[in-house]
């Protein structure tokens, strides 16, 4: 029994760490590369006399990856931001207050969640260009500021607490904006730090709105920016893979840093619905 | 003032605050949902109320004349999507990468999910190694598998090791496919794994008590207890998946840099619907391919939570 159980043991283990190696494996590859002279990408060994950082350097001199990194940087973080506070004041609304339309709100919410995204993309950005938003920091934010999966997410989650906490405000007299701000809002860091991070590495890598909406090489953002320059660099691997490396290192050390958070709070609100 | 009087106009006093109350009420409710109200309707209603309408037209942005003024065809759009080749192809290529891709990226999570959550060591580094994919930008995945997958690249060369052919993966309208689908399945095993592990966890360890009892082995207790219970959470994810896997885009358009190429093997629906939309400005065409879009995906749903049941409230 007890060597029969040993035998599952290693059999699982054999299949964890091999997949765990197909998933950093492609990571370390590149990571390494990077870091490589262009005449030794192909060689399978590593030569660690050659390795320098000079990719990274030449990219920050001779093109706009600073400006990517910034103007990535700032989107993500108007974006999170205004994600953070619009679907809690509309998911508090809903889970909490009595107001004519709450019903017809919250199954217009559901309906909409249904709608692929890509449905609204042609009128949109006929109406972003009408505005004159196409290829400013207006364009690339605003139309994203609230969304429909974080306010689901903020009902469900203020749905949760209990009520009496409000009560005892209230009778305080405490407004209701002094209550969302001061004691709900407070109350939702886990939801909201799960938000945080959903929303920042979902802006980060987002590509299709951008690709269309930064048009001109100052107003791009990472992902629309290494697109490009693969497309004109596509030889020179160890410079195109520092472009990688600049651009998903970023969210995976966020991930490390708050992996259990982050793991719990994915787990949670894929179900607790 | 008798005492009855008293009573009488703090009554009244009460109803009139009650009143005042739940009139600030409404107005909180609707300051509170104002912000979204707005967006939606700017950024989301509208526009699917104009695109609509446009999948019924014939409208070109370079037009001189403005969409409302452009030419009514009825169901022109839509009659020739599925006469056009390259989007009957489009529409092909999008069902085999979902149907390739749904079912082994959920049944590598739930395998994984399965043995991560027995008694074994080193849970978490398993939990995160498999979850970086996801984090990753699509772009920046899609960008690192064309370098490892390139033809003189490592992939070929471990091949190689094997005495196995090299092959031009991306470059292969056989392959170029498949090649995405992989790259696909990798990037996201690692999120429907994390999902499935939250719904394990959910499973009283009762009932495995008991089975034991009853003399179940752990093949059993899997087929009879976790997978039953499991239900909701393979439901969800299906959903999920499916959804997203129809909506693909990012990893077609960099690796054929936008042309879906080599010949069409990997123009998806999504990257045709950008490309008649976008390059070619034929923004009736591509609004009608857009709710054949919504239409398939909410077939699908609704398919699925028939097979399911409604157990689900999703």
């Amino acid at each position: 029994m007890n060597r029969k159980l040993s035998v599952s043991k290693l059999i699982f283990y054999i299949v964890l760490i091999g997949y765990a190696i197909i998933c950093l494996g492609p990571f370390l590859w590149s990571f390494i590369t990077s870091f490589k002279p262009t005449s030794e990408i192909n060689n399978f060994n590593i030569n660690f006399k050659t390795l320098s950082a000079k990719n990274y350097v030449f990219l920050w001199k001779e093109f706009p990856f600073a400006r990517w990194v910034f103007n990535s940087i700032y989107v993500a973080l108007i974006v999170t931001f205004g994600n953070l506070l619009f679907n809690s004041m509309a998911g508090y609304a809903l889970a909490r207050i009595n107001f004519p339309g709450k019903k017809v709100l919250f199954f217009a919410i559901l309906g909409m969640m249904m709608v692929p995204g890509q449905v609204v993309m042609v009128p949109t950005f006929i109406l972003l260009s009408k505005l004159g938003w196409v290829n400013t920091y207006k364009g690339l934010t605003i139309p994203f500021l609230t969304s429909l999966f974080g306010i689901f997410l903020m009902r469900q989650f203020f749905t949760s607490i209990p009520k009496a906490i409000e009560e005892s405000a209230m009778i305080d007299g405490l407004s209701r904006f002094g209550i969302f701000f001061r004691i709900v809002l407070p109350l939702a860091r886990p939801a909201l730090s799960t938000q945080f991070i959903l929303m920042f590495t979902g802006n980060w890598n987002s590509f299709l709105w951008p690709s269309l909406l930064a048009q001109s090489e100052e107003m791009f953002t990472l992902p629309v920016g290494l697109n490009s320059f693969y497309g004109q660099y596509y030889q020179f691997w160890d410079q195109v893979l520092a472009g990688v490396m600049i651009l998903s290192i970023p969210t995976i050390l966020i991930f490390l840093i708050f992996q259990r958070n982050f793991i719990k709070g994915i787990a949670t609100t894929g179900l607790k619905e | 003032m008798n005492l009855q009087l008293e009573t009488k106009n703090n009554f009244k006093k009460n109803v009139m605050t009650m009143k005042k109350l739940k009139r600030r009420e409404r107005v909180d409710g609707w300051l509170f949902v104002t912000p979204f109200v707005i967006s939606a309707a700017v950024f989301f209603i509208g526009p699917l109320l104009v695109a609509f309408m446009l999948s019924f037209k014939e409208y070109s942005y370079l037009d001189m004349i403005s969409m409302f003024e452009a030419p009514w065809v009825g169901f022109a759009n839509y009659l020739n999507a599925f006469q056009d080749s390259t989007f009957l192809k489009a529409l092909l290529n999008t069902s085999i990468y979902s149907l390739g891709v749904v079912p082994i990226q959920l049944t590598i999570a739930l395998l994984l999910a399965l043995i991560v959550d027995s008694n074994l060591k080193g849970k978490t580094f398993f939990r995160v190694a498999y979850y970086i994919p996801t984090v990753t930008s699509t772009v920046a995945v899609s960008v690192m598998f064309m370098f490892i997958f390139k033809t003189d690249g490592i992939l070929n060369r471990i091949l190689a090791i094997f005495n196995l052919p090299a092959y031009n993966w991306f470059g292969d309208t056989r392959l170029a496919l498949p090649s995405i689908m992989m790259m696909a399945i990798w990037s996201s095993v690692g999120l429907y794994m994390v999902i499935f592990l939250a719904g394990l966890q959910d499973i009283p360890t009762s009932l495995y008590e008991a089975a034991r009892i009853d003399g179940a082995n752990k093949l059993q207790e899997v087929l009879y207890i976790t997978i039953p219970l499991l239900k909701p959470t393979i439901f969800f994810n299906l959903v999920v998946s499916l959804i997203g896997t129809f909506q693909v885009f990012d990893q077609a358009y960099v690796v054929s840099n936008g042309t879906g190429g080599p010949l069409d093997s990997t123009m998806t629906v999504v990257l045709y619907l950008y490309n008649t939309g976008f390059r070619d400005f034929q923004m009736g065409y591509a609004s009608a391919i857009a709710f054949i879009l919504f239409a398939i995906i909410f077939i699908l749903t609704l398919i699925q939570r028939k097979f399911f049941g409604e157990e689900t409230e999703f």
